[in-house]
């Protein structure tokens, strides 16, 4: 946490609304054209995804100063993300390797 | 140790590979190789996590993650691809709780070192709450699901008065936290929010689930967002913004397949009423006819064309793998067979296709609502297994019908339509399917799994 410089001198909430709202765009972008066929891996594939939360939970985890309670608190959120991460990945695969076309 | 700068490349990459992930599946083709960039993305944004200055513990840490991976990789390798809309609904509760542990963790951790302004508070409040509801929320769609609670809406006067205080409640929190930085009053927020998880999915029914579980897809998303604004972290920021968006385009396809607005089905109450079997003999008497095995293969070998239409019937009977020895016969005779999903069908989006797949019927034999209708009216016979209101013509001639206005397949429109059914119940909707009585339909009445397996043998024996 040492780099404080920001040229624009936009405070970091308004750059993190920034990135946020062309997020969005990407996102409505990308997902509409997932074919309808795969919507369940759509699913379960972000699912997968929204396991980046573990980032905070790693941070809540690790940090130096953290007490005993925050500790308990960031080994269950890690535990549940990486379920989500490690479950999520796997059923996705699973479910994609059973999407097969016709063998001509 | 990585600085700040190379940390947020590492993410910048991960977000990157996110995307890239998700665009893999515009086809199946590409749907595995997307699976395997996110599968990057995700590791490359952990690893960078680990090596931030800030982490100085890494015991726990290791201990969470190989707790997670064995028991997420066990489940997922374990799980029938039936209870899909389970297993998906319980990921999402996860999510939300994640989400209100860190955002409680990261708020005693940075009050204890002076760290919080009022912008951060307000983040925090917002993602406590998200978190808390979809934590809530998605346990009440894994108990309807799984058959825990009853899967018809739970309804009481006031409760969306209820729902709107509660809501109108929380905000003032918000307000007051920002304010007084209080864990109580942030606790409070979480405790609120979580009864409010709970309150705004009794109501909805069993069978309104696909938009129920897009719309916990969007929650989770939004959790994982606001993390990110509290933590600055941009990888969060993004992929929150990438999976909400996700859930709420789910949403509003399955809405429109059902001519539903999104708040009707918020406000829950639809279907699931009506529990009373009526018998094959009064069926006879409403003027339907009903039809033997025999009769339904022989006109299936007579056939041009055959155009299955699954619906959850199938999957609660696990009828899919009778349907692909049925491809295969009438495939090896050479008649073609087509499957006709309809949007809905199912408990969740694309739930039948996954099915499908499962069983090993090639993805090109299974045909979107829009791209097959056409098709219909040069088809010989159309199989209906386990489908029902998706199949109702009510939906364009009547328009006093709950259903009207929804579009459907326009299996009516083929020379035969059988349709495979235990009883003349009406579908979730409750209503009568007009379909049945139509002069080119008839009932095959049975268990949708026998019913397939004897219609194979009749024609193997052919």
């Amino acid at each position: 946490m040492t780099e404080t410089i920001t040229a624009s001198g936009m405070s970091p909430a308004v750059v993190a609304l920034f990135i946020f709202v062309l997020a969005c765009f990407i996102g409505y972008y990308v997902i509409w054209g997932v074919t309808s066929s795969l919507h369940t891996p759509l699913i379960s594939l972000t699912n997968a995804i929204s396991g980046i939360i573990i980032v905070g939970a790693i941070l809540v985890t690790g940090s130096e100063g953290a007490t005993m309670l925050e500790q308990g608190l960031g080994f269950v959120a890690v535990t549940l993300a990486s379920i989500n991460i490690f479950g999520g990945f796997a059923v996705t695969q699973r479910m994609l390797s059973m999407f097969r076309k016709k063998e001509k | 140790m990585l600085n700040a700068n190379t940390l947020a490349i590492a993410y910048l990459i991960s977000a990157a590979l996110f995307i890239l992930g998700l665009k893999g599946l515009t086809s199946p083709s590409t749907a595995r190789r997307g699976n395997y960039l996110a599968m990057l993305g995700m590791a490359l944004a952990i690893v960078a996590t680990l090596f931030n200055p800030v982490v100085q513990n890494y015991s726990l840490i290791f201990a969470g993650l190989a707790i997670g991976a064995v028991t997420g990789i066990v489940v997922a390798l374990k799980i029938d691809m039936k209870a899909m809309p389970q297993l998906v609904a319980a990921f999402h509760s996860l999510v939300g709780l994640t989400a209100v542990l860190v955002a409680i963790g990261t708020f005693t951790e940075h009050a204890a070192s002076g760290l919080v302004d009022r912008i951060m508070l307000v983040e925090l409040g917002v993602g406590s709450f998200i978190g808390a509801i979809t934590f809530t929320g998605s346990l009440i769609a894994f108990g309807k699901l799984q058959g825990i609670l009853s899967g018809n809406p739970v309804v009481f006067k006031g409760q969306h008065l209820l729902n709107l205080a509660l809501g109108l409640l929380t905000l003032a929190l918000v307000i007051q936290f920002s304010q007084n930085s209080g864990l109580t009053t942030l606790i409070l927020i979480t405790v609120i929010a979580l009864t409010l998880g709970f309150l705004l999915i009794i109501p909805i029914g069993g069978a309104d689930m696909p938009v129920v579980i897009s719309m916990l897809n969007s929650y989770s998303g939004w959790a994982a967002a606001a993390t990110g604004f509290t933590l600055q972290n941009n990888a969060l920021i993004v992929t929150g913004a990438l999976v909400g968006f996700s859930g709420a385009i789910l949403s509003f396809i399955m809405c429109r397949a059902m001519n539903r607005s999104f708040i009707s089905v918020i406000l829950g109450g639809f279907g699931g009423s009506d529990d009373e079997e009526t018998t094959v003999m009064q069926a006879a008497n409403q003027g339907v006819k009903s039809a033997a095995v025999e009769d339904l293969a022989f006109m299936i070998e007579n056939a041009n064309r055959l155009i299955v239409v699954p619906g959850y019937g199938m999957a609660v009977a696990q009828a899919q793998h009778a349907l692909k020895e049925l491809t295969d016969i009438l495939n090896e005779k050479g008649i073609e067979v087509k499957f006709a999903i309809h949007p809905v069908a199912g408990r969740m989006p694309g739930h039948m296709n996954v099915l499908l797949a499962e069983s090993d019927i090639p993805y090109d034999q299974v045909v979107e609502m829009e791209e097959i209708n056409p098709e219909f009216s040069t088809t010989d016979v159309a199989l209906v297994v386990g489908a029902n209101d998706v199949t109702n013509p009510a939906a364009k001639t009547d328009k006093s019908s709950p259903i009207y206005g929804m579009p459907i397949l326009d299996v009516e429109k083929a020379k035969y339509v059988f349709v495979i059914k235990r009883s003349m119940r009406p579908g979730y909707s409750g209503i009568e399917n007009l379909l049945y009585f139509r002069d080119n339909c008839s009932m095959v009445f049975g268990d949708a799994k026998e019913v397939c397996e004897a219609l194979v043998a009749e024609l193997k024996n052919s």
